[in-house]
Formats: C-alpha cells, sequence, structure tokens
C-alpha cells in the first residue's frame, strides 16, 4: 500500500474541498443530491480515515506515519509535509467522524433561512480545515489550516444563526483572527531565531514542526522565547478558550445552529488545545516551563468559573457552552502540568469532550426544533413527553459531569491527579492548589448538569406544552447519534483503546522536554 | 558629442505601448461617435502585445543598461511593467460598458489612461532622478485628468483640483529635495548617489535632502498624512478610473519609492540613518489612520479608497524593516525586503482590482456605492456575492486566498530585520490585520446576513468583460494563495542588481 501511505492524508485532507466543488454544481433546486453529494463526500473521507487507521503502525505511536514532505513554497523554505503520529491520530478521527454526523443529522434539520447547498459547501469546506490541522506538520501549511476554518464558522453562525448572529460571528472572528495574527508573528519569530541544526555553522532556519520540536529552543535566549510563547499562547488560549479569553465562546455558541454548534465544540476549540500539545510547549519547553503556572492558573480560574457561569444559565445552549470553558480547563491544566500522564488525559479530555458535548449540543438543537424554545424555565418533563431524547440527554449529563464508566471520567480525573506531581521541577504546592480547585470544579459541574436535567427532563409537562405534538427522537437523529453514544460508553469502559495510540507520542514528546530543559 | 545606443529590443515593450497610444489618440478622432468603443479594443490589443517583448527579453535573460545606467532592464523592470500591462488591461476591461454607456469620451480615455501606463513602465526602468520625475509626472497628469472624468460632477470636479493641487505641490517639494541630492552628491544617476554616499558618509544636507524626495513619494502612494486628496478623489472619479489609480498609480508611486530608496538612498546601507525612522512612522500611520478611516465609511468607494491608504501602509513595513536592518550593515533584509513589496504589490493588485470589478457590477444594478445597497446580495445574485466576499477576504488576508501571502512577506521582512522597533512595527500590522476584518466583514455581513432591500430580485447581468476581469482576478487570487510560489518565484529573481 505505499500509494496509501504517501497519499492518505492528502486525500483525507482535500477530498472534502473536491466534494465542495462538485456541489458548487448541482442545482440548487435538487435538494436531494446535494446531500447526496456531501454524505457520499464525507464517508469516503471518513472511509480513508479508517484507511489511515489500517495503515497506521502502533507499534511506532511515537513516530510520525504516512509521512509525506514536498516543496511548496520554496522561497520561505516552507513545505507541504503532512503526517500523523499517536497525538493527532485521535483528533483526525474525531474530525471526519462527528462531519458525517453533522451531515446525517442536517438531513431533515435546515435552520432558516434555509439554503442547503450553501450550507453543506460550508460543512465541507471547513472539515478540510479541521482535518489538515491536524496533519499538518509545517508551521505555515499549520496556519493556514487553522485559518481556513474561520470563514466558514462565520457564515455558518451569521447566516443561518439565531437572533443575535451578526455580533456573535463577528465577536467570533476577530477574537480568533486577533490571536491568530500574533501567533503568525511567533511562528515567523520560531523561524529566525531557533537553530534547527546546531551542528551546521550560523542558525539553520525551518518551519518544520518536527526539527523545531528536535530543537527545542536551541540558540533563542530566554527572553526571547517568552516573548514568542506569548504569541503562540494568545493564538491557541483564544481558540481554546480559556478564560479570561472565552467570552467569545457562550456568543457564538448560542447563536449557532446546531450543527455549527457541534462542530465548534467537538473540533474547533480542539485546535487550540492541539496546538499547545503539537506546537507550543515541544517547540519551546523552556518558555512552557516558565508559563505553566500561570496556564495552570488560568485554567482552574476557568473550570470554577465555567461551573459557576453555569449555574447562572436560563438557556440550555449557553450553559453547555460555559459548561465547555470548564471542561477545556481540565484539558489545559492536565497540559499545563507538563507530565505525559497529564498530557495524555488532556487528549483523552479532547476527545471525550468532543463526543459528549457534540451530543449535548445535537440534543439541545433538537430540543429547539420540537419546542421552539431552550429555556430552562419553560422547558420540563421532557421524560414523559419524550422519553427517548429524555434518557439520551441524561446519559450525556452523566457522561459529561466525569462518571467513572463513562469517557468524560478519564479526561477528567487524570488530568486532576497529575496536577498532583506537575513535571520538570514545577512548583508541588501550586499544582496541588490547582488539583484542589479542579477537584471543586468536577463537584460544581455536577451540581449544574444535574441541575440541567432535573428542569428539563423531570417534572412535568409545562402547561403550554400540554397536548403539543412532540416528536421523540427521529430516524436521522438515531443514525447519527448512535454512534457517538457508543463511543462514549466504550471508550468509558475501555479507555486503553486511545490511551494506547497517544501514550507513545506523548512519553516521548514529555522525556523531549525534560532533555531540553535539564541539558 | 557621441549619440547615446539604442536597444530596440530594451525599448520595444515602452514604444509599442507608445505607438498604441498615438493610434487611439487618431482613432478617438477620426471614427464616429458609435464606433468610438473601438479605441478600447485597440487599447488593449496594444497592452496585450507590449507583452510580447516583455517574454521575449525574460527569456533572453540579459540585463540591459541604457543611457549610462538611467534606463535598466531586467528582471525586476520586467516584472513591474508585465504588472503595470496586465493592470492596464484589467482596466480597460472595467472600463469598457462603463465608460460606453456613461457620458463619456472615449477615444481620449484611452488615450490619457495608456499614457499613465506608459509613465508607470517607464518608472520600472529608471535609475535616475531625472528619468523618475518625468516617469512620475507621465503617471500622475492623465491621472488628474481621469479623476475628473466626470464632467458634470462637481464633487468629481472638487476632487480632481484638490489631487491636482496637492499633487503639484509635492512634485515642487521632491524636485527640490532632488535638486539638493544633486547638488551635494553631483549625479543624478541613483548608482551613482549611492557610490557617492558610501565613499564620503552622510550630511546632515543628504538627509533634508532625501526626506524631501521622500515626502514627494509619500504623495503619490497616499501615505498619512500626504492621504487626505485620496478618498474623494476615489469617490469623485468614475470607479474604473478609482481602480486604476488605486492599483496603478499607488503601484508606480511604490516603483519609484522602491528604486530611490533602494538603488539610490540605501547605499548598503551606510545612508542616512534618519530615512527608516521616516517610513516606519508613515507604515504605522498609514497602517492604522487608514483603517480607523474606513471602519467608518458608509460609501464602499470611500471605504476600499481608506483600506488602500492602510494597504499602502503595509507595504511600507518593509522599508522601514530593510532600513532597521541595514543600519547594522544587514543588506540580506534589504533583499527580502524588496522582494516583499513587489510581490505585496501583485496580490494587491488582483485582489483590490477584482473587488472594484465587483463594485462596477453591483452598481450597474443599484446605481449606488453604498454598503446598504449589497444587502442580500448573496440570494440575488451568489455568484457575485461569492466573489466579493473572496476578494474582501484575502484584503483582510485570510487563506487560502492570495491576501495571506503578501501580509505574510511583509511580516516576515520585519521579523528577519528582528529589532524592538521592526517587531513592534509587526505587532502595529498584526493589530490592524484584525480591525480591517471588522470594516471588510461590514460589507459580507450585508451580502450574506441581510435580506434583500430592493424589489427587483433577479440576478445581476454582469457584461462578459467584466466579468472576464472578475474571473481573471479571481484565479489570480486563488492560485496564488493555495500556490503563492509563482509570485514568491518573481521575488526571488527581482534582485536589487545595479545598486
Amino acid at each position: 500500500m505505499d500509494w496509501f501511505d504517501s497519499w492518505g492524508l492528502t486525500l483525507v485532507v482535500f477530498l472534502p474541498v473536491v466534494g465542495m466543488a462538485a456541489l458548487l454544481f448541482v442545482p440548487r433546486r435538487n435538494e436531494m443530491a446535494l446531500k447526496a453529494v456531501a454524505l457520499v463526500t464525507t464517508l469516503v473521507t471518513l472511509g480513508v480515515t479508517v484507511g489511515v487507521l489500517a495503515a497506521f503502525d502502533y507499534g511506532r505511536t511515537r513516530e510520525l506515519q504516512l509521512d509525506v514532505n514536498r516543496t511548496w513554497i520554496d522561497v520561505i523554505h516552507s513545505n507541504y509535509h503532512v503526517g500523523v503520529d499517536g497525538i493527532g491520530l485521535p483528533l483526525l478521527v474525531l474530525s471526519a467522524f462527528i462531519t458525517v454526523l453533522c451531515v446525517v443529522y442536517s438531513w431533515n434539520h435546515w435552520p432558516d433561512p434555509y439554503n442547503p447547498k450553501a450550507f453543506l459547501a460550508l460543512i465541507l469546506l471547513l472539515e478540510t480545515g479541521m482535518n489538515g490541522t491536524f496533519v499538518a506538520q509545517d508551521l505555515i501549511l499549520f496556519f493556514i489550516f487553522f485559518e481556513i476554518v474561520l470563514l466558514p464558522m462565520f457564515f455558518m453562525i451569521g447566516v443561518w444563526g439565531g437572533p443575535n448572529r451578526e455580533y456573535a460571528s463577528l465577536k467570533f472572528f476577530l477574537f480568533t483572527l486577533f490571536g491568530s495574527a500574533l501567533m503568525l508573528l511567533g511562528f515567523l519569530a520560531l523561524y529566525f531565531k531557533v537553530d534547527v541544526d546546531s551542528a551546521a555553522t550560523g542558525i539553520q532556519h525551518s518551519f518544520d514542526i518536527v526539527a523545531l520540536s528536535n530543537a527545542a529552543g536551541a540558540g533563542t535566549v530566554h527572553g526571547t522565547q517568552m516573548l514568542i510563547f506569548g504569541g503562540l499562547f494568545l493564538g491557541f488560549a483564544i481558540k481554546v478558550p480559556m478564560f479570561p479569553f472565552h467570552t467569545w465562546l457562550p456568543d457564538a455558541h448560542t447563536e449557532a445552529p446546531t450543527v455549527g454548534s457541534v462542530l465548534l465544540a467537538a473540533i474547533l476549540l480542539k485546535l487550540g488545545t492541539y496546538g499547545f500539545v503539537r506546537i507550543a510547549l515541544p517547540v519551546l519547553p523552556e518558555a512552557a516551563k516558565a508559563w505553566a503556572p500561570w496556564i495552570g492558573l488560568l485554567s482552574v480560574i476557568g473550570i470554577i468559573y465555567g461551573a459557576l457561569a453555569c449555574l447562572a444559565q436560563t438557556d440550555m445552549k449557553r450553559l453547555i457552552a460555559f459548561s465547555s470553558v470548564a471542561h477545556m480547563g481540565f484539558v489545559m491544566l492536565g497540559i499545563s502540568t507538563m507530565t505525559s500522564f497529564g498530557i495524555n488525559a488532556a487528549i483523552f479530555g479532547m476527545v471525550a469532550h468532543g463526543l459528549i458535548t457534540g451530543m449535548l449540543f445535537f440534543v439541545a438543537g433538537s430540543m429547539q426544533h420540537t419546542f421552539h424554545t431552550r429555556e430552562l424555565s419553560r422547558l420540563g418533563g421532557l421524560l414523559l413527553q419524550a422519553p427517548k431524547m429524555g434518557w439520551i440527554l441524561g446519559f450525556c449529563a452523566m457522561a459529561s459531569l466525569g462518571l467513572p464508566g463513562l469517557a468524560g471520567f478519564w479526561g477528567e480525573f487524570p488530568a486532576i491527579l497529575s496536577a498532583f506531581s506537575p513535571g520538570n521541577g514545577l512548583s508541588e504546592v501550586t499544582f496541588r492548589t490547582f488539583m484542589v480547585v479542579a477537584a471543586i470544579g468536577t463537584v460544581l459541574a455536577a451540581g449544574y448538569l444535574l441541575w440541567m436535567l432535573q428542569r428539563v427532563a423531570f417534572g412535568t409537562v409545562k402547561e403550554e406544552f400540554e397536548g403539543a405534538d412532540i416528536h421523540d427522537v427521529s430516524m436521522a437523529e438515531w443514525i447519527a447519534w448512535t454512534p457517538l453514544l457508543l463511543l462514549i460508553a466504550i471508550l468509558g469502559v475501555y479507555p486503553n483503546l486511545l490511551f494506547k495510540i497517544t501514550d507513545g507520542a506523548v512519553v516521548q514528546m514529555t522525556e523531549a522536554m525534560t532533555k531540553a530543559i535539564g541539558g | 558629442m557621441v549619440s547615446p545606443v539604442f536597444d530596440w529590443h530594451a525599448l520595444a515593450p515602452d514604444l509599442i505601448l507608445a505607438g498604441t497610444i498615438l493610434v487611439v489618440l487618431v482613432a478617438g478622432l477620426v471614427l464616429p461617435e458609435r464606433e468610438a468603443w473601438q479605441t478600447s479594443r485597440i487599447a488593449s490589443i496594444g497592452a496585450l502585445g507590449a507583452l510580447i517583448p516583455i517574454a521575449t527579453l525574460a527569456a533572453d535573460g540579459t540585463n540591459r543598461e541604457m543611457f549610462g545606467g538611467a534606463y535598466v532592464v531586467d528582471n525586476y523592470a520586467l516584472a513591474m511593467k508585465a504588472f503595470f500591462l496586465v493592470v492596464a488591461y484589467v482596466t480597460i476591461l472595467l472600463s469598457v460598458d462603463h465608460i460606453g454607456e456613461g457620458d463619456y469620451y472615449q477615444g481620449e480615455f484611452y488615450f490619457l489612461l495608456l499614457t499613465s501606463v506608459l509613465g508607470m513602465s517607464a518608472m520600472a526602468s529608471a535609475r535616475d532622478l531625472i528619468t523618475i520625475f518625468v516617469a512620475l509626472e507621465t503617471i500622475s497628469i492623465p491621472s488628474y485628468v481621469l479623476a475628473t472624468y466626470r464632467k458634470a460632477d462637481r464633487r468629481s470636479n472638487e476632487a480632481g483640483i484638490k489631487y491636482y493641487l496637492m499633487g503639484v505641490l509635492s512634485s515642487a517639494v521632491m524636485l527640490y529635495g532632488m535638486s539638493l541630492i544633486f547638488g551635494v552628491t553631483g549625479s543624478t544617476k541613483l548608482r551613482e548617489i549611492t557610490s557617492y554616499v558610501v565613499a564620503n558618509g552622510t550630511s546632515a544636507l543628504i538627509a533634508v535632502a532625501m526626506f524631501m524626495t521622500l515626502v514627494g513619494f509619500a504623495f503619490k502612494v497616499s501615505a498619512v498624512p500626504f492621504h487626505f486628496w485620496a478618498p474623494d478623489a476615489y469617490e469623485g472619479a468614475p470607479t474604473p478610473v478609482t481602480a486604476f489609480l488605486s492599483v496603478a498609480s499607488k503601484g508606480g508611486g511604490m516603483v519609484a519609492l522602491l528604486n530611490v530608496v533602494f538603488f539610490g538612498f540605501y547605499a548598503q546601507g551606510r545612508g542616512p540613518g534618519a530615512w527608516w525612522p521616516v517610513l516606519w512612522g508613515m507604515a504605522a500611520l498609514s497602517m492604522t489612520l487608514g483603517n480607523l478611516g474606513a471602519l467608518k465609511q458608509t460609501n464602499i468607494v470611500r471605504m476600499l479608497a481608506y483600506s488602500s491608504v492602510a494597504h499602502g501602509g503595509f507595504m511600507l513595513v518593509p522599508f522601514a524593516a530593510a532600513g532597521i536592518a541595514g543600519a547594522r550593515g544587514d543588506l540580506v533584509v534589504a533583499d527580502s525586503s524588496f522582494a516583499a513589496v513587489v510581490v505585496y504589490l501583485f496580490i494587491y493588485g488582483a485582489m483590490n482590482l477584482g473587488a472594484f470589478a465587483v463594485v462596477i457590477a453591483v452598481a450597474r444594478r443599484t446605481g449606488s456605492g453604498d454598503i446598504s445597497s449589497y444587502s442580500g446580495l448573496f440570494q440575488t445574485s451568489p455568484a457575485l456575492a461569492v466573489m466579493m466576499t473572496g476578494f474582501l477576504a484575502s484584503l483582510a488576508g485570510i487563506p487560502f486566498l492570495g491576501g495571506w501571502y503578501a501580509k505574510f512577506v511583509m511580516f516576515k521582512s520585519a521579523l528577519e530585520a528582528g529589532t524592538a522597533w521592526a517587531v513592534g512595527l509587526a505587532v502595529i500590522a498584526a493589530l490592524n490585520s484584525v480591525i480591517a476584518f471588522f470594516y471588510y466583514a461590514g460589507v459580507i455581513r450585508e451580502m450574506w446576513f441581510r435580506e434583500p432591500a430592493a424589489e427587483d430580485r433577479s440576478e445581476i447581468q454582469v457584461p462578459p468583460p467584466l466579468a472576464a476581469a472578475i474571473g481573471l482576478t479571481c484565479a489570480a487570487v486563488v492560485v496564488v494563495g493555495v500556490y503563492p510560489q509563482l509570485v514568491a518565484r518573481v521575488g526571488e529573481l527581482v534582485t536589487r542588481i545595479g545598486s
């Protein structure tokens, strides 16, 4: 399968764009054909991703596989370098997988103003950006894919969003653009400052993430490293989003159409955390160490703040959005410990959050579709009117609060635990304090999720919806949701499925960081 | 007296252009009114025909010098000539229906347009202060007339007069600066000015002279604080002329600035240290005030005018970077900065012309330049809306559209220079690219997020020449965005030969 080794990832990245181009030639009226093209494209992309899973050698998860390195912009020494290792693979699969479910869900849930052609085209463009980010091994290529996702999401929120969509979409865009502009400056500074081959005379420049990770900031003075890390931090932290850069998220989520919310929560937020793991930490370990306590601090503030904000929400989607701030806090806490334990947990947390919160947004979207409201005070008695949807909501709430046996647990619990003994000589006192605060956060999480469940699913049906014709879970919803629900349960029972893939790559990365900081 | 040696091959592009100008002028006089549109055809054939000797010269590859080094045809000159000719061709495509249907003289229009382009073409080769001055006036004088081409419109007249008066004033200041330089160095040839500075060092007088010369060029590229004419002139002129002014005239000014700064004042990094802070300040101010000015515009042409002031600021960043690095004897940055300006100009040309092409197409229906008249364009004319979105996103620097690479090379030159001043300028540029999206998004919001206001919801019909212009620029923007190596390679070829 030689051709697959060199073409597999390229197909995963660019098939969606090919599908999008095909969509443009399908007449607007022929809705069935539009849906079919989009579904086939995402399915084939998922198929190729499964092929990547099969071709991947699990004995060498620490190495980049299906590695392709071709010249692209020769003048600036930027290459088309793509590859996956144990860190990128789970997220790539998650991305290809969630997109298919989004297209399936869209089958009969079209937000206003109804325009399936444009909507599906944007989903496909988004997928190229997402998949590309997870396989890019060159900073410029990474930047391109990282930015490509902005416009489709901007339009998704702005055209198909709720009443406050114009404000929310622009806020989303400007926040992210601000971060990524400074991130690009950071990338350029890395290129000019870091010496990727200390044996050769003069500074050897490179945009290659692997080469830069191997150099680990060689030849760059501490102050410069700190500044560059600051640029990268802003780019990624706004995307995550970490407190205090999170304010775009509740607005974007509340206004976005269901599919937009799902993609935003499940994949787009991960671009930020993935950036920390893939680029910021390994490329500048020394600066990362100096920044780590502050990142940890912002993470736990995010955990508590997100949870408290959840308790104050009256809108179901807004509540789930704030819960994302808290959950991403756990992920970032795991990353900030700089231990293999913490970073493994963080990657698990990313996947788990993608599945669970994606699922919660699906349910919230369907609730709105049937009840035409997301006001918690107006909802109630879902278990009586639509028992299946009610049980699914309960299941997701349990998974989200970190119930052992479901996927959410394996993201949160080890992340908290990893703060007990942070790596690379980071202050134990500081991180153990973080640990305690984060643990309190899990209690609050249980509080707001159960409270939401109680208000939405339990109790009696509210007067205004008595006798209303409420549909329970539809066929398209079952098809879209079953795989997610199964995965949440499977990963909860057998987390090693994921840890086995990530561990090798994470251990190699943390060892390299320790070596760079120690030596 | 020895008569100068003419290299006819090297002069062929300019001669073809000059010949076309005469044919257009005569044809405009001879042709009956309803055949007057033929002049546009002659003009476009001439513009494209002049590309042929450029191709043969590029294939030949030798650098040709004439008149003691005052007139040079090298890769850089050829690349810029080709750029200006293509811009001229696209401008003609934009103009055909607009000028033909409006109450305008057609023959004279193309005559003036091509004359201005001839000045630009000469500017690309000029390596001598007098040649540069003559080329600059050849660019400017037809531009003044074109800016007032809406004869019956008082605003157009007022804008044109403003443009003219400020242009003449800046020319005078620049000429005075040039005369001082000649007085000190004893030469008008850029190369000899460089040798003089390298050998004798600088003096306060040279610094003042260079400062005055730069001020003159700052007007031509509408850099802050010499930009006041731009929004008025842009709004007052017929829209195709605005497109031409914002791309070609600005490009001509930039080329002049490139020539003077890199071939003359830079002087292997030994030029007076005073000029880079001037360019630094103009870059920072142009970006910031251009963007802030654009934020509050309700007319799309005025908005694009301020946006082009901001882009001028972005293009000045590499100049400042080269100066900063040159001050510490680092000449490598000068090479890459020089290329960065050229690359930025190419990409900016494609995306800005594209945006104006859509503006012209939409104005055919609405007759208005109000941003609010774009509401619901995605529903009525989805193709135009998508194209416009692409051009605006490209202007904002969003990948995978070409604009990102222009921004990228600009940032790169600043970070390559690496000092706190250079990085600070890069940070200002980064913040500005965020502000810029804010007003581009205003148009995008109208097109996509809002309902069409007009009763007439049929798709806007775009005449073939305009459609061709949109198609060409759109293809350029996308191809360059996905595979920037194409223009990057040009940037690599244009080296500072002769400096």
